[in-house]
């Protein structure tokens, strides 16, 4: 950003805080509109950059652009700016960004959270914004003092003059230079500290949000209220793809505290004073659905389609290495298995939300969104306006994993807004929001390998058939009827094969599909570590050994892989009944492994995981405390889904509705995590969701070596054990 | 139809049907936000609260059921997060995305009420019915022995009652926002608090640039 922009920037600031007009930099400081008179207070603010604001009151704001889901985001990426910026980091103040192209997710070109990008993503424009600023800071304090710039240096908000060290009160507070930074031109070229330099990155920082979600201030999307706010619920078709014939409201209006009754293009919303009234309304309405073609669908039939679509010929072809055929002729033993995956809900504990209030001249949106760049376009789509003529406020998010990245309950809050003339927040209820998700694919994989007379692998053809997402997400990322997040986990196949065949089958089902955490790895990584740990065990290898030998020319895989054993102590004793299981895969340019410590129940056939070594190379780490966290998380995640997750379909919709249906993982179930950071220099790769796809592998070894039982479908099922 | 109980130290009426969950009541009409909604059906413990002292999800609690009793709501567990089981989240980073974490709070200071030191099976019982979708178990249990740690004695356990919260003294028939600690600030933003994700005031608020930090932090 030159001077000049910058200063356009900061004029067109002031005429609209003097109007007290809500705009895009307005929204930086002012999210509840204030008025004029705080907005011009506000306006005394050094805004070198679209992430740092330092008001003359030494306050340091920072303007997170990514989505807070519980990953730590805002913490993280505040880290990456104080490092450089050199500002008091017990001072930080962070504030949600609005939607604006300034926020483009440097790695999908659109404004949004996902891909675990926010840290590999922004770590190079956030220090360099920070560096920026404090560069501003130091010229600002040198010209007030007189003196060469290089004598000065900054640290905890202040710009100290080094030279006359002894006089401790020749310190300028960045609050006493913001003004004067405010005029100097932007640097475009900063040096940038060397990491061994680094304060801050690195270290274990407690997040900035603790306190907050301690006590129940944070705000969630469900949590926004706004002056004359209606609530709404959606009654739905229970069938994907049906929609209303016809209905009658005359009861539904008569429940108390019901406004209106309207028909969306998902449904009919009915519109009342609070969310219990409006659920009472809707138990009340009376619609006649047009189920539509997939009214007869069951799960069966899904299982068939999939099947067949893995039995094909002519799939889409997602790796091809060597020459499979010659290598089975070469072999000296062939194996085959089926491996299958269900379709999954999100279930994010906070359920689908979304307020909007669409005016004549503009609309504002305050969702719990993971994808802003997209809920700002379909939001003008709905609402009849321009792009910028939406702000959308990004609240908490309570949980997203992939499901917030949808714009299906922010087209429900637009539409009902524009119909009812007022504010409507629309709430999901637990069963609306497990019965009506984007699902992680049920996947089918067939699986074929040879093995040499030493019992090591020759030959590896895997033909995976499922649903695609990015065919309705993103269409063009679809080429030649490949949908690369559906085999990812498996077309990159670490292991030294010589001959690998790895084809996909795009298979439509009728059920919608999106991106759940991890997305193709978390079923493709259950597959390939399953069905590689029978090849160990069909050559009479330990499972640890023979990952080494193949992964020789993996160096990461194989550092996550030692450190991992190592610290489980694979090979050593284990208490009475107790065995483990490996595995590890690459994701989101990380490299997790993982060891399951787990018993069966004898008479039951009931697992329990009671303790998972993980070990993970996310290349530079920003905040150990976090990577652990989200580590166990991941774990939890992907426990939760091989343990009990499953949805079902009859009659075209989802059996499951609430959590005695759709399990989760509880605290007398978790295991002991243990978590161990591989030390590296590598550029800094993901971390919210690579941890997740081991899990499901490592307890199922797990399984096999503690009863020989393979288990080859999710979610484990005791009494196949 | 009226009802009157004491919610956060506060004698409180509200004119709502009989059945109406207590939750909807908290969030709704009392405009007590910390409280969550997680599923309807006392299955995941994100709407937990105190009636008497007692654990309780307030989703299938209805209101009808509270009259003359007592609720505290995380907002009244303590005036300035005070309380060992908030003083121990904070210091073990437990919250993740922290939706959960108003109902882990109340179910683990309840907790402790009863079982000052509690086992791990103990902890266990009482907390199994709060899910956590982010998975944030172990931080629970070590904060839980930590809080347990740092209860000096189980008379500091008492609920402190919201002094400040409001000035109107006892209310009838309250209007949303008047329980709800935004408006008198009896909790204060701590440095470093994300500050953004503004609660929308509907209490009239100031605009010095100190109380517009205090405002947005709520």
């Amino acid at each position: 950003m030159s001077s000049a922009t910058m200063k356009v920037d900061r004029r067109e600031f002031l005429q609209s805080a003097a109007a007290g007009v809500t705009g895009l930099v307005i929204g930086f400081y002012l999210p509840n509109r204030l008025g004029a008179r705080a907005a011009a207070a506000e306006a005394l603010t050094f805004a070198p950059n679209a992430w740092i604001r330092i008001g003359t009151d030494d306050t340091v704001t920072l303007v997170i652009d990514k989505s807070e889901m519980g990953q730590g985001v805002s913490t993280s990426l505040s880290m990456l700016i104080a490092e450089e910026l050199e500002c008091d980091w017990k001072k930080i103040r962070t504030v949600f960004a609005p939607a604006a192209k300034e926020y483009a997710n440097p790695i999908f070109g659109m404004q949004g959270t996902g891909g675990s990008t926010s840290v590999r993503g922004m770590w190079t424009p956030l220090q360099k914004a920070g560096a920026q600023a404090r560069e501003m800071l130091i010229t600002a304090a040198a010209e007030r003092w007189g003196v060469d710039k290089g004598v000065c240096r900054a640290e905890d908000s202040q710009v100290i003059h080094a030279q006359i060290k002894e006089r401790p009160n020749e310190r300028l507070s960045y609050g006493s230079l913001a003004e004067a930074a405010g005029k100097l031109p932007v640097p475009s070229d900063v040096k940038l500290k060397d990491p061994k330099e680094f304060r801050i990155v690195g270290k274990a920082m407690k997040r900035l949000d603790s306190a907050d979600k301690s006590c129940g201030r944070s705000e969630f999307g469900i949590d926004v209220r706004q002056p004359g706010m209606l609530h709404a619920v959606v009654a739905r078709c229970p069938v994907f793809g049906g929609k209303v014939a016809s209905f009658n409201a005359d009861k539904a209006k008569a429940v108390p505290g019901v406004k209106h009754a309207l028909q969306i293009s998902s449904g009919v919303a009915v519109v009342a004073d609070n969310t219990w009234s409006a659920m009472q309304g809707r138990e009340a309405l009376e619609i006649k659905w047009e189920e539509g073609p997939n009214a007869a669908l069951t799960s069966a039939a899904i299982r068939k389609m999939l099947e067949e679509g893995a039995s094909k010929p002519g799939g889409a072809v997602a790796r091809k290495e060597g020459d499979v055929t010659a290598g089975f002729a070469g072999a000296a033993k062939k194996i085959e298995a089926v491996y299958e995956a269900p379709f999954l809900a999100h279930a994010t504990m906070e359920p689908m939300n979304c307020t909007a209030h669409v005016r004549a001249d503009g609309c504002d949106v305050w969702a719990p969104t993971q994808f802003q760049g997209l809920a700002q376009m379909m939001a003008a789509k709905i609402a009849g306006l321009k792009p910028e003529q939406v702000n959308i406020h990004t609240t908490y998010l309570g949980g997203g994993f992939g499901r917030r990245a949808e714009q299906d309950f922010v087209i429900e809050a637009v539409e009902i807004s524009k119909a009812a003339g007022a504010p409507v927040q629309v709430t999901w209820s637990r069963e609306d929001d497990m019965q009506h998700d984007f699902y992680r694919p049920a996947s089918y994989s067939r699986f074929e390998a040879g093995l040499d007379a030493e019992g090591w692998p020759v030959a590896w053809s895997n033909r995976i058939a499922c649903p695609s997402i990015m065919s309705r997400f993103i269409p063009g990322a679809v080429k030649d009827g490949l949908d690369e997040s559906s085999v990812e986990g498996a077309a990159d196949l670490p292991y030294a094969i010589p001959n690998i065949f790895v084809d996909y089958q795009l298979t439509e089902t009728g059920i919608p599909v999106g991106f759940w955490r991890s997305v193709g790895h978390s079923q493709n990584a259950f597959f390939s570590e399953c069905f590689l740990d029978e090849l160990a065990a069909a050559s009479g290898k330990d499972p640890y050994e023979f990952r080494r030998r193949l992964l020789q020319k993996a160096p990461r895989h194989l550092g996550v892989l030692e450190l991992a054993a190592t610290k489980a102590g694979w090979g050593e004793a284990l208490p009475a009944g107790r065995y483990r299981g490996i595995a590890v895969l690459k994701s989101f340019e990380s490299y997790v492994a993982e060891v399951a410590e787990v018993s069966v129940d004898k008479k039951s056939s009931g697992v329990r995981v009671h303790r998972v070594v993980c070990a993970v190379d996310c290349g530079r780490t920003v905040n150990p405390l976090t990577i652990e966290a989200q580590m166990q998380s991941a774990i939890v995640f992907g426990m939760t889904a091989a343990l009990k997750g499953e949805i079902t379909i009859n009659k075209g919709r989802v059996e499951q509705g609430n959590f005695d249906e759709y399990q989760m993982l509880r605290m007398n179930e978790m295991p002991k995590v243990e978590v161990h950071i591989m030390p590296s220099d590598q550029p800094a790769s993901g971390i919210g969701e690579p941890g997740t796809p081991p899990i499901a592998p490592a307890v199922c070894n797990a399984i096999f070596a503690a009863t020989g039982k393979r288990i080859r479908r999710l979610p484990i099922r005791p009494e196949e054990i | 139809m009226p009802f009157e109980f004491v919610i956060n130290g506060r004698q409180t009426r509200v004119d709502v049907p009989a059945n109406m969950p207590l939750l909807w009541v908290i969030r709704d009409v009392l405009n007590l936000r910390g409280t969550k909604y997680g599923c309807g059906m006392a299955l995941c413990g994100a709407c937990t609260v105190h009636i008497d002292g007692e654990a309780t999800r307030s989703c299938v609690t209805p209101v009808s059921e509270v009259a003359g009793k007592k609720v505290t709501t995380i907002e009244g567990l303590s005036a300035d997060l005070s309380h060992p089981v908030q003083k121990a989240w904070i210091e073990l980073d437990v919250p993740q995305c922290g939706y959960c974490q108003s109902g882990q709070i109340m179910s683990a200071a309840a907790l402790l009420v009863k079982k000052p030191r509690p086992t791990d099976a103990e902890v266990d019982d009482a907390m199994s019915g709060n899910i956590c979708r982010c998975g944030t178990y172990q931080r629970i249990r070590e904060a839980i022995h930590r809080a347990a740690q740092m209860q000096v004695a189980p008379a500091r356990q008492k609920t402190p009652p919201m002094k400040k919260a409001n000035r109107q003294g006892e209310i009838a028939g309250v209007t949303p926002g008047e329980l709800a600690p935004n408006g008198g600030t009896n909790v204060p933003a701590r440095p470093g608090s994300a500050a953004g994700r503004a609660r929308t005031p509907v209490a009239p608020q100031t605009t010095s640039a100190v109380s517009l930090a205090t405002g947005v932090a709520q």
